[in-house]
This record gives C-alpha cells, structure tokens and sequence, in this order.
C-alpha cells in the first residue's frame, strides 16, 4: 500500500494488488464452498458489483475453464427510500438472461453499509426467478448494518465511522482500481 | 427529474426527452418479465381522471400504474355534466383531498391540464387536452422509432393526415423537430393549422411528394365522430387522396415503418394490408406505450415527496 493516493482527502484502504488478490480469494472460496461451477451463477448489482462479478467470473473461467453466467441487478425499483425522494434515481437495465430455478446465485456488489441495497437486490432477484440459494459476495464490509444481513464471502473487514464513505473506485469506469476512505468536510 | 407535471412536450429539454425515453426501455425489460410488477409505487394513489372516452389510453395508464404496485382509480365524470374551468378544478379538488398523488388527465379543452396543475399539489400528466398536446402518445411513438434502431438527427418523418385537430401530431411536431429530424406534414390544406411551417415543418398537400423517401410515415386517425365533414368532400375522396396504400408505402425509404396512433380506420387512412404489413408497428406502439407511461409515472412520483 504504498501506492500515493489520488487525492488528498482519500485515504487509501485497498490498492490494485490487494482488490486483485481478495477477488482471487473470493473466486476459490465460492468454488469451495459451493463444491465447484455446477449451478453457480454470479448476478452484479449495479454499477460497481457487475464490474466486479465480471471479474469473478473470468477467474473462475480460469480456475475451472467454464465460464458461468452472469446477471446484472439495477435495484432502484425496490429501494425502501424511493416515497421519500424528491428526485427519482436514474433507471438503468436489469438483465439476468439465465433462469434462476435450481441455480446457487451469488450476489456481488462493492460495499456492504447498511444492508439495504442488499435487501432490496434479495427482493428483485425473488421477482426474477426463484434461485435455489442466495449468497452474497462483497470487496469491502464496512459495518454499520440495519437489517440482519451478512455476507458469506468478504474481501476485507473494513472498520468505519458512520460518517465516512467509503468508495469502491474501479478501472471500469477508467480510475485506478482502489478502495479510499473519503473523509467528511 | 425537477417537473411536478406532464403537460406538454413543447417545453421539454432534449435531455428531459432523452432521460424519460431510456426510463421507458428500463421499464421495457420490466413489462418483459414473468411476474411483471415492482414496488417503485407502493403506497402511491393514481387517479385516472377522462373527461372524455378512452379505452386504451385509460387502460394503458392503468397497466402502468399497476405494474407499478400504485393503487389506481378511475374517475370518469360523464362530459355533458362537466362545463370546464371551476367544474373541472372543483372536481379535482375532490379527488385531491382523498390524497391522489398522480392525476392523469383527458380533457376535451386545450389547457385543461395546465390549468388542473396550477390548481393542484397532486402531479397532472396530461393525456390529451382538446386538440393541444398528448405528450405521452408521442413519447411512446418516439420510443417506438428508437427501437427500430433509427436515430432522430435528419430521420424524415412524414405525419399524415388531420394536423389541424390532431394533438398526437402537435406533440410529435415539437419533439420531432426538437431531435433534429426533418418532420412533412401531409394532408388537405383545410386540415393544416396555419403558420404550422414556423414550427420548422414543411407541408405537403400532394402525399406521393411528401412520402417520397422518408423513414417514417405516421398515420393520423380521421376523427370522423369529432369535426364532422367540413374539411373534405367525402371520405372516398379523402382516402383516394390521402389513404395510405401499398404502392406508396413504396415511394418512402425501404426501411420505412407505419405508425399510428390507434384505432385504426381500416381502408379509410390506411389500407388493410398496410395496416398489418411487416412495416407497420401499430401493436409495438401500443405495447411500449405501457413501459413509457410506467416512466413517466415513476419520474413524476417524487415530486411531492
């Protein structure tokens, strides 16, 4: 982690090579787990978890050889805040072209906060399908949860103030692959 | 989002016409599924309130509010008892104090949706005011050409028929031009409003000339119930000069695709074949025209939070 920081308010958590090796981790702890690729599909919840599923699923091609599908979730729809926004969040497309019956589904997003994205992801797969199994795959667990979700797969435990953000940046959307710390004020 | 209201297209940024179309095709994929309803409008009221009759447009925002989780009512005020202005306003007052949040509005009166939305809290998405503006008619038949993988900047449109009472083809016209496409408005010279060129229009009164080449031709309905025969000698002679047949289907572009905004008068402005020829997308319209309006719905729905 010696890698400067962009910026001088971030405070650099992961850097290119640790995201790497955590994706990796993750990839065999899911073939573990789930004693290989047979009904295991990865669903990305938007923007950052389809990146990162992704780049899942290409290690687990590497590992295994096959290449498993791959979902994207958009969960604005089942947001427990939309009645109490003033502006309605922009839409962007649900697609999980595979049909979910009998699959092991693993969710993927970037940050696991409060869990609330997580529920709302739980409820749009249900409507999509009815997956065998859930799991639930992030990069970075920052605590402060408020529903009684937990992740199976975690690329680091990341001890936070509820005040501070935490962002997942990522080569996908042309930054340096990191995760900084971005302090209030 | 910053609008509370739908009311016409006419002042609608390029951006604003581009976020509620790419809202449409998120809901596209919606209206595509098994079970095809989300929670976006839980708890939300959605009156449906037409002074005039209307099947498909009542039964098309009220699928759409549906898959929408919203609760729906529909208010048909019979038109002989309603006399514009205070009526109308005092009608919607009522429906307001049972806490509507949306307001979906026809009204044989142009500006009755602008004036039900000075008036009101709840938001008004107009669905038709007299012979103004049916701004979510023309969203849908924009959504409808961007499917076919056509875009907007220099696409010739001919729009044919009764221009002068139709509010399909006003709403059209502003977005149209607005998006950069070359817009031809075909029809008898009593049917075309005047001084319609200065909305960056051309008018044709000899359809051939005006078919001649372009991507997409939209069929206006003759309202045959509506102004009775003052524009025209008869409709044999309407449909000679201004029926869309096969053979001029050929003069426009190859790729060219049929629209029209329903129902039909089959072998008045649209010859039966044509009407269910490979070109034509009429059911198209009507389909995406639910995904459109659970758009407009959802984007409106946070006006009031």
């Amino acid at each position: 982690m010696n890698q400067p920081s962009d910026r001088k308010d971030e405070k650099l958590i992961m850097d290119v090579g640790d995201i790497a090796r955590a994706l990796t981790r993750i990839a065999h702890e899911i073939l573990e787990r789930n004693k290989g690729v047979k009904d295991l599909a990865l669903v990305g919840i938007r923007t950052g978890g389809v990146y990162l599923a992704h780049r899942l699923a290409k290690r687990i091609h590497g590992i295994e050889g096959v290449q498993i599908p791959i979902g994207e979730l958009d969960i604005t729809l089942y947001r427990d805040d939309l009645a109490l926004r003033k502006n309605q969040p922009i839409l962007r497309k649900t697609s999980v072209p595979f049909d979910m019956a009998d699959k092991v589904v693993v969710l993927v997003d970037d940050v696991l906060f409060t869990g609330r994205t997580i529920r709302a992801a739980m409820d749009g797969l249900m409507d999509l399908g009815r997956p065998e199994e859930i799991q639930l795959a992030v990069l970075v667990d920052r605590g402060h949860r408020q529903l009684p979700i937990k992740a199976n797969y975690i690329g680091k435990n990341l001890p936070t103030a509820r005040e501070e953000q935490v962002q997942v940046l990522l080569e996908e959307d042309g930054e340096n692959d990191r995760v900084v710390i971005l302090r209030a004020g | 989002m910053k609008r509370k209201d739908l009311l016409s297209l006419a002042p609608l940024s390029v951006d604003e016409i581009t976020l509620m179309l790419d809202t449409a095709d998120s809901f596209k994929e919606v209206t595509g599924r098994e079970i095809k309803k989300v929670p976006a409008l839980r708890g939300k009221t959605v009156v449906n309130l037409f002074f005039e009759p209307s099947t498909r447009t009542r039964t098309s925002f009220e699928l759409a509010a549906k898959r929408l989780s919203a609760d729906v009512i529909n208010f048909a005020p019979s038109s002989s008892s309603v006399v514009k202005g205070e009526t109308l306003l005092d009608t919607a007052r009522n429906i307001e104090a049972m806490q509507a949040d949306i307001i979906v509005l026809r009204h044989s009166s142009a500006g009755a949706a602008e004036t039900l939305a000075h008036g009101v809290k709840s938001s008004v998405i107009n669905a038709g005011d007299g012979w103004h503006e049916h701004p979510t008619q023309a969203l849908l038949d924009l959504y409808t050409i961007r499917q076919r993988g056509m875009s907007f900047r220099g696409l010739r449109v001919a729009i044919v028929g009764d221009v002068s009472h139709s509010r399909v083809a006003r709403s059209n016209i502003y977005a149209l031009v607005k998006l950069g496409a070359e817009v031809r408005l075909v029809g008898p010279p009593t049917m075309m409003p005047w001084g319609v060129e200065k909305l960056g229009t051309k008018v044709y009164s000899n359809m051939d000339e005006g078919l001649r080449d372009v991507n997409v031709i939209m069929m206006l309905r003759l309202q045959l119930e509506r102004q009775g025969r003052a524009q025209f000698p008869s409709i044999r002679e309407y449909s000679r000069l201004y029926g869309l047949t096969a053979e001029r289907v050929r003069l426009a572009d190859s790729a060219a695709i049929v629209m029209h905004p329903g129902p039909i008068n089959r072998g008045v402005e649209i010859a039966p074949d044509v009407a269910d020829s490979l070109s034509s997308v009429i059911l198209d319209q009507v389909a995406n025209g639910v995904a459109v309006r659970m758009g407009i719905l959802y984007l409106m729905s946070g006006a009031n939070a």
